[in-house]
């Protein structure tokens, strides 16, 4: 038994977090939160809170410091305004399953439901959008609250979690005593893999000629890089990922394949329509991978494996819906299987993808003429970083540019929104990449777009002298929106072009070293300079206005009606 | 093809839950025809009686959803013949009408019962199924309803393994 102590509730709250291992915090100050903010004050030493511009940041920096750490972030911001403007970064992080702890002060208990000044109720708004939520009133409620909301957050199919607490709750004095949480009798985070299932799956695996295996973002969370590169070496089946599967396998595998989905590579999806058996790990089905739903798979027998019960038979329909931890299912039928690809169904894949090469990947890397290209700066960083950075990106063109042209090597080295398509995502998650990780190279691929939406964040990098490199993709236009226009809207590009300001001025301002290039010659000896750098940088590059990212499965088509351009 | 399911869910007894899962229906457009939340037979665990009027498909999907609520125990869903389920109505009639009329034969007929007569209306009370509520409704229309309320079904299930067997071999929460 650890002895009491007594201690005010804010106390006992950065006491329980430093007892759940956090040594990083997000956040933001403001009136129903500030008796926690007082009381760190004393904790500088053991609580790293870092200040962001606009609470929106703090969420998305959370999160991606919890992508990159493997701990859950844990983000502060004080009631109403301060927590409302959270709203995006939980549902980001609940839709991409990150475990991110908030916390979020509110008006004092007596005032709770009174329309009081800055009392929102987050509890209700949260609601849809965290794995669990719960507002504490009174002091001695808070080591339980916290202790749940690491245990619910972190466990399972993570999320985002959020205690609202009472500015009251705060300042109350209790004895504080804190216990972790070992299981909680309503929650099963841990389904027991059914071995009967690893059987019939080797059974269908032995019947198929031409298998296709999906690896999804659940393969990273449950840290289970090592038994899936067991089973594809083993296999030799041809592995295709999603957009947050990316980095799982490096992308110089012989089994890779390529990205899946509306702009992933020509081969896994045209060859998804053609594979007999698809073995989908840790991942669900998102529509912007299924396309056309009703033409998915047709020829496909399908394997589904979840630890979410909720995704099995959701979007798709399994012939073996396997509810289990993908770790524990690989580990079993790693030393099981005896199966073995043929290597015709593989070359297929290889003749597609020679295909998209010559046709898109080509003149995208090497263009001898005209604007630059992001996909030629995209790879150009790669090679300077020997793929080994974590790149952090933004929503739109620049996105699905650098998931398609980085080439992923390392676990955990995308960071992106891929359920919730933020714009604004980039910039702040960069800044919670570079915290995680202070000794990794940390590059931002952004939009003009995009990176106007939390710009402020800038002055973050600046205060703590995060070595970011940020490079902004300058199109003047919202480059995906305008793709979209030019390809469905007859080239109406309805409020999609704005001017926008002089990005390396603005970055001097903060005090960040910058530069704009416009002429290919000038962009090799930049990208050098930016990276000898030592501290942020910011690069801005003036890229051809009109180009589209290819190939794409345009909306409401079958992913084997990808096109590689658009004449096609 | 929609068919009536009654949705059974079992929850520690929190703040908030309640909305929690409703959001589930709202999220998918489906309409709740009732629901009830009470106690069970096990100690600190309340049972959720939702009736829906849903594709099986949309169902199970939204039940998976329901067991996905973290201080969701167990979610599960009947149809109407794998459960005994009723529900109360009340009838508020004008006194005028219910003496005037032959109210008391079509009582005994209908197996409802007059709970409370004041100077100047009576109230009938009903058990049973929607169907028989409605019945009764219909029946009860010309003496001119001032007031009608029913309240939701609640079901029985009558599969063989109590829930309540399951939800005692939880385990409990545990601290490290």
């Amino acid at each position: 038994m650890e002895e009491k102590t007594r201690v005010s509730g804010a106390e006992a709250l950065l006491l329980s977090l430093i007892r759940e291992k956090v040594d990083t915090i997000f956040g933001y100050p403001g009136g129903a939160i500030m008796p926690m903010y007082d009381k760190m004050y004393d904790k500088h030493d053991l609580l790293n809170h870092i200040l962001v511009r606009h609470e929106q940041g703090a969420a998305h920096a959370a999160q991606a410091y919890a992508q990159v750490t493997g701990k859950p972030g844990v983000c502060f911001a004080t009631s109403g305004p301060g927590a409302t403007n959270l709203m995006t970064g939980i549902t980001n992080a609940n839709l991409d399953s990150i475990p991110v702890v908030f916390i979020t002060a509110q008006v004092p208990s007596g005032l709770l439901g009174t329309d009081a000044f800055q009392e929102t109720d987050m509890i209700s708004l949260s609601m849809p959008v965290t794995k669990w939520n719960y507002q504490i009133t009174s002091a001695e409620k808070i080591p339980e609250a916290v202790a749940k909301a690491f245990y619910f957050a972190k466990s399972g199919r993570p999320g985002p979690v959020l205690l609202d607490i009472t500015k009251d709750a705060q300042i109350q004095e209790f004895d504080f005593h804190y216990k972790r949480i070992k299981s909680i009798r309503s929650y099963n985070p841990k389904p027991t893999l059914d071995k009967n299932q690893v059987q019939q799956a080797l059974d269908m695996m032995s019947q198929s000629k031409k298998p296709l295996l999906l690896a999804g973002h659940g393969i990273l969370i449950a840290n289970a890089r090592d038994e899936l590169m067991e089973f594809v070496d083993k296999t030799k089946i041809p592995t295709a990922v999603t957009l947050l599967g990316k980095s799982v396998i490096d992308e110089e595998h012989p089994c890779f394949v390529g990205m899946l989905g509306m702009h992933g590579n020509y081969a896994p999806n045209k060859l998804t329509n053609e594979a007999d058996l698809i073995i989908a790990a840790g991942m669900r089905f998102d529509d912007r991978v299924t396309g056309d739903i009703s033409r998915y798979a047709p020829n496909a027998k399908i394997i589904h494996v979840d630890i979410d019960k909720a995704e099995l038979n959701k979007n798709v329909k399994a012939d073996l819906a396997i509810h289990a931890d993908i770790k524990d299912f690989l580990q079993q039928i790693v030393p099981a299987q005896y199966y073995t690809c043929n290597s015709e169904w593989r070359q297929e894949f290889k003749r597609l993808n020679e295909m998209e090469k010559e046709k898109v990947i080509a003149p995208e890397l090497y263009p001898e003429n005209g604007h630059l290209r992001a996909g030629e700066v995209i790879s150009k960083v790669s090679q300077l970083t020997k793929r080994e950075a974590i790149v952090v990106t933004d929503v739109g063109q620049n996105q699905m540019m650098a998931a398609r042209y980085y080439g992923f090597k390392n676990p955990n080295t995308l960071i992106t929104s891929g359920g919730l398509g933020t714009m604004g995502f980039g910039l702040p998650a960069a800044v919670g990449a570079q915290v995680g990780k202070p000794d990794k190279t940390v590059v931002l691929f952004t939009g003009d777009g995009g990176f106007q939406m939390t710009a402020q964040e800038l002055g973050t990098v600046v205060q703590y002298q995060l070595p970011v490199k940020i490079i902004i993709f300058n199109n003047n236009f919202l480059g995906m929106v305008r793709q979209w226009q030019n390809l469905f809207n007859d080239k109406r590009y309805a409020q999609t072009t704005m001017p926008t300001p002089d990005f390396p001025m603005m970055a001097k301002s903060f005090g960040i070293e910058s530069k704009w290039v416009r002429e290919r010659d000038q962009l090799d000896n930049t990208i050098e300079e930016m990276f000898s750098h030592e501290g942020p940088y910011l690069l801005e590059v003036s890229i051809e206005k009109e180009a589209n990212v290819f190939p794409m499965i345009y909306p409401g088509k079958a992913v084997d009606e990808i096109v590689l351009h658009e004449d096609q | 093809m929609k068919e009536l399911f009654t949705i059974i869910a079992f929850s520690e007894n929190h703040i908030g839950l309640l909305n929690r899962i409703t959001i589930i229906f709202t999220r998918r457009h489906i309409n709740i025809e009732s629901l009830t939340v009470s106690s069970t037979e096990v100690k600190g665990i309340h049972r959720f009686n939702i009736v829906v009027y849903e594709t099986r498909e949309q169902v199970e999907k939204v039940v998976a959803q329901i067991e996905k609520v973290s201080e969701v125990m167990r979610a599960e869903y009947y149809t109407n013949d794998e459960v005994v389920s009723r529900e109360i109505a009340l009838y508020k009639i004008p006194l005028k009408t219910a003496i005037e009329e032959n109210l008391e034969q079509l009582l005994r007929e209908y197996d409802a019962r007059m709970v409370d007569v004041q100077s100047d209306f009576v109230v009938i009370e009903k058990t049973g199924h929607v169907e028989d509520t409605e019945k009764i409704y219909d029946l009860l229309e010309p003496f001119g309803i001032l007031q009608f309320v029913r309240s939701g079904s609640i079901p029985i299930t009558k599969q063989r393994k109590e829930l309540s067997t399951y939800l005692n071999e939880l385990p409990r929460d545990e601290y490290a």
